[in-house]
């Protein structure tokens, strides 16, 4: 079954236009301009119960209106939209009821009062059985360290101890949808694992379909099978992350530490027979760029049996590059893009002799 | 669900007991204000027995009830509304499954609730003691005005709310609000009597909700208006809350189709 289906969503805004100058400002005051702006542009993807999908995009490419719409905070200006099996705006005050929502940089718990007041007050808003309210507590303050928590008021708790309790406020009615906009924003590496480990856990033994967005990738490494890409309103790109990978990266770079001198057209005569590229940064190292359809041993094999060697390191393109080359380019298509770029897209060490 | 409501009562009583602290000197300031206000008739009536039909007994108890009556209905709604649309703190009340402007309701009855009794009730008692106010001796009185209070609280909170969501469709309503509490304090009777209008002004506000907040209800706390009366004054207030909710439900629709939530 579908948790989520969306067909052609679009949601635009009317922005007002304010106009330069005195006599700008004057016109403003009598008739206004206003500009349409296209945050979600006919977008269209479902996702199935039980699924980790990653949302990810540009600051201001439509993510959070999109959630917003999907959670019933928005209401959408055309697109068929079906969330739990509801349509969310229409029937919100029965729709929340089924999911868990959490914003990072907003709080939704009462600031003034103890963090288990806050609890206590959701569970009438959501009308939760006491039993089950105190199971499922005890569970999630377990799971997340809560204990000397509970009775502090919200104001006093740190970031991390607030996002951990704002994760519990939005599972104690145990909805089936989690949306998460950004929970792991600012939070330090400790916290962000924790946060990371539990929501898998959760995903595995209750079958909960989360939807996150994220600047963070490594939220998205660690847990979602899937990703989609948004990019000015209208998404580029929605498959598995290993897809995204591998039909991203070109290739593979390999550093050589030889040992002896090489000049550049030495380099060049090793891998003549083969569509490589040398980069030489000093007279006993050089980089060699394998791409995908170039055969990596036999490529491997010509420098080593070719030149004295001391030490190899290979390359992977990691997300973070992957990602960053789409958003710069606004496009997940694989085109005859640049190869130049693919020198910065260089970072995880892999050391294979040292 | 209900009990939900509820709780949002107790939670903000609560938390007004906890600033309690801010509220002493408010009645300080109230107590000051029915004596200036006192000082100011006394000098107009001069050697005058009645003015507008109000005896200067009649004037200060309808100006002691009218302000400490102020004191239980006057609540910020508008303000929290206000801050919520433009902080974009609304988008988290609206992922909760009950109705926010309830929710609100709730809070500013919680509000209303904790100065009724730590701040009208003493109130009343000290200013009762230092200037000459007639309080009514028949309990039916009593009964009557409180059940008209609960009305005064409600328009008031109305048009509070209403003043509010106007933030979702101007970019500031600092002074939509500062005009909208002249008007109330003006026009509901607190600062003068409605009587003492000019004869247009007083005929033209026969048709706003204002009267109904505090002249109506004061007039038959002081016996101006005999309690046979009340029956009429009961029903212009329930036809204006009933009137009142049509615009709210409008706007929070309008809302709900523009709702704009500030920094994405």
């Amino acid at each position: 079954m579908l948790a989520i289906d969306v067909k052609d969503l679009r949601k635009q805004f009317k922005v007002q236009k304010n106009r330069v100058g005195l006599s700008g400002a004057f016109k403003d005051l009598f008739k206004r301009e206003y500009t349409h702006v296209t945050a979600v542009n006919d977008i269209t993807f479902q996702i199935p119960q039980g699924e980790i999908c990653g949302y990810i995009g540009e600051n201001g490419a439509g993510k959070s209106t999109t959630i917003k719409m999907l959670t019933g905070i928005l209401v959408p200006t055309s697109g068929e939209l079906n969330v739990n099996g509801y349509v969310p705006h229409r029937d919100r005050e029965k729709f929340v009821k089924g999911i868990g929502v959490v914003f990072g940089q907003r709080s939704q718990l009462w600031w003034d009062i103890g963090v288990i007041e806050s609890f206590q007050l959701l569970r009438k808003v959501y009308d939760v059985p006491l039993n089950d309210f105190n199971r499922r507590l005890d569970q999630l303050v377990e799971r997340l360290h809560l204990g000397e928590l509970l009775n502090r008021p919200v104001r006093k708790l740190s970031l991390g101890q607030r996002m951990r309790c704002e994760l519990v406020a939005s599972l104690l009615h145990n909805p089936a949808i989690v949306f998460l906009d950004e929970p792991t924003i600012g939070l330090d590496i400790v916290v962000k694992t924790e946060i990371r480990d539990f929501l898998l856990e959760m995903n595995r033994q209750e079958g909960t379909t989360i939807l996150l967005t994220t600047h963070d990738l490594q939220d998205i490494e660690a847990l979602c099978s899937r990703v989609i890409m948004l990019d000015d309103g209208s998404i580029i790109y929605d498959g598995g992350l290993e897809e995204l990978k591998t039909t991203w990266s070109k290739g593979r770079e390999i550093q050589f530490q030889f040992g002896e001198a090489m000049s550049i057209s030495r380099l060049h005569q090793l891998t003549s027979t083969m569509n490589v590229a040398w980069t030489r940064e000093n007279e006993f190292t050089a980089t060699l760029f394998v791409p995908h359809e170039v055969n990596f041993s036999e490529a491997m094999g010509l420098v080593v049996g070719g030149a004295q060697i001391r030490d190899i390191k290979i390359f992977e393109t990691n997300t973070d590059d992957i990602v960053r080359g789409i958003y710069q380019t606004g496009s997940a298509e694989v085109k005859e893009s640049e190869d130049n770029t693919q020198a910065d897209h260089v970072q995880e060490k892999e050391s294979v002799l040292s | 669900m209900m009990s939900a409501y509820l709780d949002f009562i107790r939670m903000r009583f609560l938390m007004m007991l906890a600033y309690r602290v801010n509220y002493y000197s408010g009645i300080i300031i109230y107590a000051i204000n029915i004596g200036a206000y006192y000082f100011l008739w006394k000098a107009i009536y001069g050697s005058q027995e009645t003015l507008a039909g109000f005896s200067i007994d009649q004037m200060t108890t309808y100006l002691a009830i009218s302000w400490m009556a102020r004191a239980f209905y006057f609540n910020n709604l508008d303000r929290d509304i206000a801050n919520e649309i433009r902080d974009g703190s609304v988008a988290i009340q609206m992922i909760r499954p009950y109705n926010y402007l309830i929710v609100k309701l709730m809070q500013g009855f919680g509000e209303g609730l904790f100065r009724f009794l730590l701040f009208m009730i003493p109130g009343l008692a000290i200013v009762c003691f230092i200037f000459p106010v007639d309080l009514p001796t028949d309990p039916v009185v009593w009964l009557t005005y409180l059940a008209m209070l609960v009305f005064s609280f409600l328009i008031n909170s109305q048009l509070n709310i209403m003043t509010g969501l106007f933030a979702f469709f101007v970019e500031n309503n600092e002074g939509l609000m500062r005009m909208k509490r002249v008007m109330v304090d003006l026009f509901s009777g607190v600062i003068i009597p409605i009587a003492f209008f000019p004869g247009w002004l007083s005929s033209v506000m026969n048709w706003l909700p204002f009267q109904a907040i505090t002249y109506l209800p004061s007039s038959i706390f002081t016996g101006r208006t005999p309690l046979a009366e009340a029956g009429s004054v009961f029903i212009i207030q329930l036809v204006w809350l009933v009137v009142l909710l049509i615009p709210i439900v409008v706007m929070w629709r309008a809302a709900r189709q523009r709702l704009f939530v500030q920094g994405g």
